[in-house]
């Protein structure tokens, strides 16, 4: 029960601190004219994923063009669609996007047959984002399963890149098979760090397999989990991010500490279409990232 | 507000005068419907007697001016690597006559929508300003309920708003583009007569109002009702045809897809107005529903109307004009929903 109760000194909170996010988007009046970035890499990650490393190529607008971990962009080929898609890149590069797209539908499938110099069009930043100000000081559990180290990425970085602010730092991440392992190029980087502890775990591991076997969750037990002193941030589908955040809720972390990235189909990322409506809530506006309490009391969410 | 009086041959100058400029908008009659009663749209009009002022309500509301059912966003040119974005608003003045204070409350919850806080939308904002809006007072519509929801009057929204008193109008000015067209027919300053007249006839049509449905304290009842049967009763008899959607003043759901001409030359990025009781409103990819029954779907188009709206704007989304009630085909009244629920409540 004291956990439950602990006195609340909002001057403490570094949120305070943190500017204003005025997306310049909304102050402009072309909502729909998009920024023309270019492909410059495109790199296989598995069979049903790749990375699009992307730079917005109007000099001026590159340079404006910052977002925050956690948040989106709308990704348009012209005379395909558009859809949301959430940044897997630092957010210290300016005008300079990585995309981590699936192969599911029609704009999905145009991207994975584009090429090098390929010109995409990005609207965005929009949505909110993880509190990467707040969270520092304290303990970081980076949780991940399947495609949510899409979304996760960004604040892996973000906490790599300025390690010295967080305490302790946990990445686990977790899919069905090692052939759909995202970025497994990047373990060893990440890994190497000191005090960076990474675990990846399957479950269904194949013949080279020689990781942890078995469920996201399962990783949790081989860590001490300081429930005052952590954030965690939880990216993957509903139903696992229902069982880890229910574990370090057991566990007595508070529900506010804990950030999940929920997914809609988005057609204008400006709270209009209604179509990313969970309830009553804009998943574009006051998502994609929401601390796990307000989730609980989203109908139909998870 | 200022206020003027208008002989109704002024106003009938007025209308002469507009159609002379610009596209005028009004009530014509297009039919009759089985038990021989008129059916009424908004339609353009080439002269002032094509107006038919004494009508009930539209079969649809006139939201299509200002969010169509279809609207490009942007065009594209492709050339051999590379593809130009135009972007282009509808910027022709137009001038709607005869819209009953719903329609005209409908367009204000659609400006909080699109004209205010966040992403404003040039698109809607563009016909908004373009078009002279011109309200008239009318009897309550067969089961409309607007006077539940406080849009049976309207203060604001409107270039100007008439009051039939016989041989003149009462009138609203709502802006100065409302002020300058009266001072060209004539308008004079109103007398006590006027004041007299016009409060008797504002109270006289308050009192016709039947229909009755008390929405106060509908947000909480959705939550607790989440559950309840009277959804699975309705819903039942949903047949997903998203009609509600199409004629109501309010209902602004759309969809965004991309076509490219025949010879690949051109590429065009459209709005498409959308429903959220059509079946794959909330598909997302993989295939994946997040709401594969009727039941579920018609539950939020009501969680929509009267609690998300509530959320972000302080008052329902719904004005009662009972259009989604007149054109269901499966006969789901809104009245009889939410009654349900509030009976419900009651046991």
């Amino acid at each position: 029960m004291k956990n439950l109760f602990q006195p609340y000194d909002v001057s403490l909170e570094s949120e305070m601190l943190e500017p204003l996010d005025f997306n310049r988007r909304s102050r402009l009046k072309e909502t729909d004219r998009c920024f023309k970035a270019e492909i410059l890499n495109v790199i296989r990650l598995t069979d049903m994923e790749k990375l699009f490393q992307v730079r917005i190529l109007d000099a001026g607008e590159s340079e404006r063009f910052s977002f925050l971990p956690g948040q989106f962009v709308m990704v348009e080929v012209p005379g395909y669609g558009e859809i949301p898609i959430s940044i897997s890149s630092s957010a210290s590069r300016a005008g300079y996007l990585e995309l981590c797209i699936r192969r599911a539908g029609i704009v999905t499938g145009a991207l994975h047959r584009a090429e090098r110099g390929a010109r995409i069009g990005i609207r965005g930043p929009f949505g909110t984002h993880f509190p990467m100000e707040t969270m520092k000081g304290h303990d970081v559990l980076l949780i991940a399963g399947g495609l949510g180290l899409a979304p996760l990425r960004a604040s892996i970085f973000g906490v790599i890149e300025n390690r010295a602010d967080f305490e302790n730092v946990h990445i686990l991440y977790g899919t069905k098979s090692p052939d759909q392992l995202l970025f497994d190029y990047q373990y060893e980087e990440w890994s190497r760090i000191d005090d960076i502890d990474l675990q990846v775990i399957v479950e269904e591991p194949d013949d080279k397999w020689t990781g942890p076997v078995g469920l996201i969750t399962k990783l949790l037990d081989g860590i001490e989990v300081d429930p005052q002193r952590t954030f965690a941030i939880v990216c993957g589908p509903p139903v696992m991010f229902k069982f880890v955040c229910g574990r370090l809720s057991e566990q007595g972390m508070p529900m506010r500490r804990m950030f999940v990235s929920l997914e809609r189909r988005m057609h204008c990322g400006m709270g209009k279409c209604c179509r990313c409506n969970i309830g009553s809530t804009f998943t574009c506006m006051e998502g994609p990232v929401f601390d796990y309490w307000t989730v609980m009391n989203l109908k139909e969410a998870i | 507000m200022l206020f003027r009086c208008l002989p109704k041959e002024g106003f009938r100058d007025l209308v002469e005068m507009t159609l002379e400029t610009i596209e005028v908008v009004g009530p014509k009659e297009i039919g009759r419907d089985k038990d021989d009663n008129p059916i009424h749209h908004y339609l353009p009009v080439s002269n002032p007697d094509e107006l038919d002022f004494d009508y009930a309500t539209t079969e649809y509301s006139a939201k299509t001016y200002f969010l169509p059912f279809q609207e490009n966003l942007s065009t594209y040119r492709f050339d051999e690597d590379d593809w130009h974005q135009d972007i282009r608003y509808r910027i022709q003045p137009r001038a709607i006559i005869g819209l009953h204070a719903c329609d005209i409350n409908g367009l204000l919850k659609l400006d909080k929508v699109f004209a205010r806080d966040f992403f404003p939308s040039p698109y809607y904002i563009s016909r908004r300003q373009n078009t002279f809006i011109v309200g008239i007072d009318h009897e309550p519509c067969d089961g409309g309920f607007c006077r539940s929801l406080g849009t049976d009057t309207v203060t604001h929204g409107f270039d100007l708003f008439l009051t039939d008193l016989g041989d003149r109008y009462f009138v609203a000015i709502g802006s100065d583009r409302g002020f300058g067209a009266l001072q060209k027919v004539n308008a004079r300053e109103i007398t006590d007569e006027d004041t007299h007249n016009y409060l008797t006839e504002r109270q006289r049509l308050a009192g016709l109002f039947q229909a009755e449905v008390p929405v106060n304290d509908l947000g909480n009842l959705l939550d607790i009702e989440f559950t309840s049967e009277v959804w699975e009763k309705w819903g039942r008899k949903c047949m997903s045809c998203g009609s509600c959607a199409m004629v109501c003043p309010t209902c602004y759901c759309y969809g965004v897809m991309e076509k490219v001409s025949m010879d690949f030359e051109r590429g065009v990025k459209q709005r498409q107005a959308y429903s959220c009781n059509l079946v794959d409103f909330a598909e997302v990819a993989g295939d994946h529903n997040f709401r594969p029954d009727s039941t579920t779907r018609l539950k939020y188009r009501y969680y929509h109307q009267h609690r998300g709206f509530v959320e972000i704007y302080d008052e329902p989304k719904c004005v009662g004009c009972n259009r989604c009630g007149r054109t269901c085909l499966a006969g789901i009244s809104p009245v009889e929903v939410i009654t349900d629920l509030q009976m419900d409540e009651r046991t």
